[in-house]
């Protein structure tokens, strides 16, 4: 294999500029994992299968191990950026809420998911969960907790937005 | 672990006093001295206080199923703290935090399971910190409540001796002792005087109408940091110069590497060096990717396969080991050939696949070897193995290697292999003074697990006036031991003296309390043949799928109920409730939709009482398994809302190996490599597991495989009822599609 080094670029992630200067062909999940050590996105199988490594790109759901570097645009949150121990994001809080997490390692990837889905689906079935969440294994069999969480944090979502809208 | 200002210990065992039977530490021997500045103190395995508060050792490892949460709320409990005002730590290796259940001192059954992981246990000298076979709680039930106890004494006694007041005025609350004025000093400022005070020998423990903690679901401990992705895996570790590796090996397993090539590896971007094992590479870069990448490019000539080419001569391999008839009987009831002699008999055989772990985090380890140490991180289910493996490979002295236990993304028994540790050391060695992360690919987790072992079984029975009369089960699968010791690397010099056992290959199938008058179980010797392990449940993984499918198949032909026919065979006051609950739970015998049906199973599953009804619909003509009713006898219930998640938690297991788990064999290589073709449960795949937990009262049980064992009958048994097909092979999907 050739190498690929580009110049540094700059990358928007979870609100804070970084720059990268590594092959473009590098996926994203190794940008973050071993290059900026945001180690919350996992590895799970490194060919989409799995989920685990799920970010967001400008809002949407990304196999971060399916995007090389070259075709990252925008900003990208991880699990990182959603919310932190000390503040926690609304879906974070009802994951927690739920006690959903066993070995927790596929969880990032569930969460950031989560979030996608509630702001496709601000009251979502539980067909729109299966579509949206069936991309994402759970070794741990957390799948009943993890849909109760999602309606449970939706639900919230929505009754604040009801109440910020007045 | 990272060194911590300890200011005291408490729970002093000086002189190795007993506390909860158990032979404690005397100071010098104390695992905690190593991670400890100068003057700082620790006294104690269990409990830790400092200027900042209170801290548990726990001495088994967290893999998702909640132990540290409820190991640290027994001490919580004694001590009258919350479980949220406790640090938890993972022991460092230690005899001292040895599983005792696993591993007990006498006892002709506890011998058998002290056999049963002997191979597994690294030095032979040291009784291992194994954690698996749902005894965490039942090792540490009465040990963890004698450690907070004894702290909880000892810190009153020390405020007593402060205030010159007696001892039994003082009560304790919110981590203080509290006065009869109602003023209170805090536990971190009476360690230093607790330290100097002989502890209880058998300090009292709370009686259950008193506790507070215990018997109430807790916030696990876990549980902010895996929801934000700061929870700490080995995957995860970083460190200043950290090097990445990647390890490829022979796909036929236990294969050598004849030669390679890595010249042009070598030249790629980030490649720091490419090292050679004896059946494999690591590539080593500076980046987990590029060592994935070079890790291709590497020529490689790879030795043959030590044993057959293909699934079906592994399968013929155990067809003829029952055919044979030679093995071990463990259970001879009656007279079953007399039985069997002038009835109809009903007979047939199961097969089951080999089963990969797939646990959702990659196989992994960090090691760094500097300065005649050497530290491990590793997410592992036995720290005084791993601690082993890294001084023999690097010859260093036990005590100069240092073993961080993390976060494990699941273990299932993966990770009692030492396998990816060896790997690590492996890499540090080889670049001595930089700390290497060692990755499994997915596609090496899948095609170079320890797997469980494919299975076969034959039967013959009778039954009559709906009770059966006579069973002859023979069941045969290659023994977990024989192959440890085969493919291990290391000095398991005590397990080569022992013969080679068989009792994981039994479990679940002689060891039921079921009243057959004429009931004979024998395990066939089975050759060795691809690597096998220990993996969620152990033999009843197989061994009640044989037992509750043939149990099925005779109330059919008798035209009895499965229930009441399980019901009459059963003596055994909780399995008949564990039953009589499930029944309930899911309308047993209650009308259905057209199209719908249900299936029963029942197995004691490491002792505890369990039964599952899984319910399912044919939906254009695939299964939809719609809801699983389980209930779980576990004695006594300390933790329900983790109870209940461990419940779910194996039932879906177990599923996800009934409807799609296989490892297959072709060339002498496996053919699935990762979850495009290694196929598990998904979200829409899932039934609702619906969670009924009895409490027997006595004995305390696991529940981590509670539901895994009575998951892949239940579920032949209902696609029995509802297509008339019995199906007795695994998995499901080969003969009958899933949603």
């Amino acid at each position: 294999m050739a190498t690929d080094r580009s110049s540094p670029v700059e990358l928007r992630i979870n609100g804070s500029a970084h720059e990268v200067d590594v092959d473009a062909r590098l996926p994203l999940l190794w940008v973050l994992r071993d290059e900026l050590g945001l180690t919350g996105t996992k590895y799970g199988c490194g060919i989409g299968q799995c989920g685990a490594c799920t970010v967001l790109m400008n809002g949407e759901p990304v196999r971060s191990c399916q995007v090389p570097l070259s075709a990252v645009t925008g900003e990208i949150t991880t699990i990182e950026g959603l919310g932190s121990p000390d503040a926690l994001h609304p879906v974070q809080a009802s994951w927690i809420e739920h006690q959903v997490a066993q070995c927790g390692y596929c969880q990032s990837g569930q969460i950031v998911s989560a979030c996608a889905l509630i702001a496709m689906h601000p009251s979502p079935t539980d067909a729109d969960i299966d579509a949206a969440m069936s991309g994402v294994l759970c070794r741990c069999g957390s799948y009943g907790r993890i849909r109760a969480a999602i309606k449970t944090a939706a639900a919230r979502l929505n009754a604040a937005m009801t109440t910020a809208d007045r | 672990m990272q060194r911590r200002s300890f200011i005291i210990g408490s729970v002093a065992v000086a002189g190795g006093v007993l506390i909860g039977g158990v032979r404690l530490l005397r100071p010098l021997d104390n695992p905690l001295d190593d991670i400890l500045s100068d003057g700082e103190v620790a006294l104690t395995p269990y409990v830790i206080i400092d200027g900042g508060g209170v801290s548990v050792i726990t001495p088994r490892a967290e893999m998702g199923q909640g132990i540290h949460s409820t190991l640290a709320a027994l001490v919580a409990e004694e001590l009258d703290m919350e479980l949220g005002d406790l640090r938890v730590i993972p022991g460092p290796p230690s005899s001292v935090y040895a599983n005792e259940v696993l591993y007990p001192p006498t006892t002709s059954r506890r011998e058998i399971l002290r056999e049963r992981l002997n191979a597994l246990r690294g030095s032979p000298d040291r009784t291992p910190q194994l954690t698996g076979g749902q005894t965490s709680i039942r090792d540490g039930y009465v040990k963890m409540r004698k450690a907070g106890a004894a702290a909880r004494s000892m810190l009153v006694e020390a405020a007593a001796r402060e205030r010159g007041v007696s001892a039994a005025l003082l009560r304790t609350q919110g981590g203080a002792v509290i006065f009869p004025d109602g003023s209170s000093i805090p536990y971190t400022r009476l360690a230093a005087g607790a330290a100097k005070i002989a502890p209880p020998e058998d300090p009292p423990l709370k009686p259950r109408d008193q506790w507070t903690v215990l018997g109430k679901s807790q916030p696990r401990v876990d549980m902010v940091g895996k929801c934000t992705g700061t929870a700490h895996y080995a995957i995860d570790t970083r460190l200043p110069g950290m090097l990445y590796g990647i390890v490829r090996r022979n796909p036929r397993l236990g294969g050598s590497l004849r030669g390679f090539d890595a010249t042009a590896a070598r030249q790629m971007t980030g490649v720091h060096d490419v090292i050679a094992l004896e059946n494999g590479i690591i590539v080593v870069a500076s980046n987990t990717w590029f060592a994935m990448q070079a890790a291709r490019e590497v020529e490689v000539e790879w030795g043959p396969a030590p044993y057959p080419d293909s699934s079906a001569e592994h399968r013929a391999a155990l067809v003829d080991a029952i055919r044979d008839g030679s093995g071990r009987r463990w259970r001879d009831d009656g007279d079953v050939d007399r039985a069997l002699a002038d009835v109809a008999v009903i007979e047939g055989s199961y097969h089951v696949p080999y089963l990969a772990h797939a646990t959702m985090e990659p196989l992994n380890a960090v090691a760094w070897l500097r300065d005649d140490q050497l530290d491990i991180w590793a997410g592992n289910q036995n720290p005084t193995s791993t601690q082993y493996v890294g001084a023999q490979l690097t010859g260093l002295p036990l005590e100069a290697v240092r073993v961080h236990t993390t976060y494990m993304g699941g273990g299932f028994g993966r990770r009692l292999e030492m396998d990816f540790v060896a790997s690590a050391v492996r890499a540090a060695r080889a670049i001595p003074g930089l700390p290497i992360l060692v990755t499994w690919p997915r596609e090496e987790d899948v095609t170079h697990d320890a797997y469980r072992p494919l299975a076969s079984a034959a039967f013959r029975a009778s039954i009559s006036d709906g009770r059966p009369t006579a069973l002859d089960l023979t069941v045969c699968s290659p023994g977990l031991q024989e192959s440890g010791r085969h493919r291990s690397e290391l000095d398991f010099d005590r397990a080569d003296r022992r013969q080679v056992w068989t009792f994981s290959g039994a479990m679940g199938a002689f060891d039921q309390p079921y009243r057959i008058p004429n009931y004979r179980v024998t395990t066939a010797n089975a050759p060795r043949l691809l690597p096998v392990g220990f993996w969620r449940s152990v033999g009843e993984s197989q061994n009640v799928f044989f037992t509750e499918s043939i149990l099925d198949e005779l109330a059919h032909v008798d035209g009895v109920d499965p229930l009441a026919m399980r019901l009459s065979l059963l003596d055994h006051a909780p399995s008949r409730a564990v039953l009589e609950a499930v029944a309930e739970m899911s309308d047993w015998g209650g009308d259905l939709p057209a199209g719908s049906a249900r299936g029963l199973a029942y197995a004691r599953s490491s002792d505890a009482a369990t039964a599952q009804v899984l319910q399912v619909t044919l939906v254009d003509g695939k299964i939809r398994i719609d809801r699983s009713c389980a209930v779980v006898d576990v004695g006594v219930a300390l933790d329900p809302r983790n109870i209940e998640a461990q419940v779910m938690s194996s039932a879906i297991w177990g599923l996800c190996a009934a409807t799609h788990g296989e490892i297959t064999i072709s060339d002498g290589s496996v053919d699935q490599s990762n979850f495009h073709d290694y196929l598990v449960m998904r979200m829409r795949q899932a039934p609702k597991v619906d969670v009924r937990i009895h409490e027997s009262g006595g004995a305390i049980y696991g529940v981590g495989e509670s539901a895994t064992a009575t998951a892949a009958p239940a579920l032949g048994n209902a696609i029995f009822a509802l297509t008339g097909r019995r199906i007795r092979e695994l998995p499901f999907r080969n003969s009958i599609p899933f949603v």
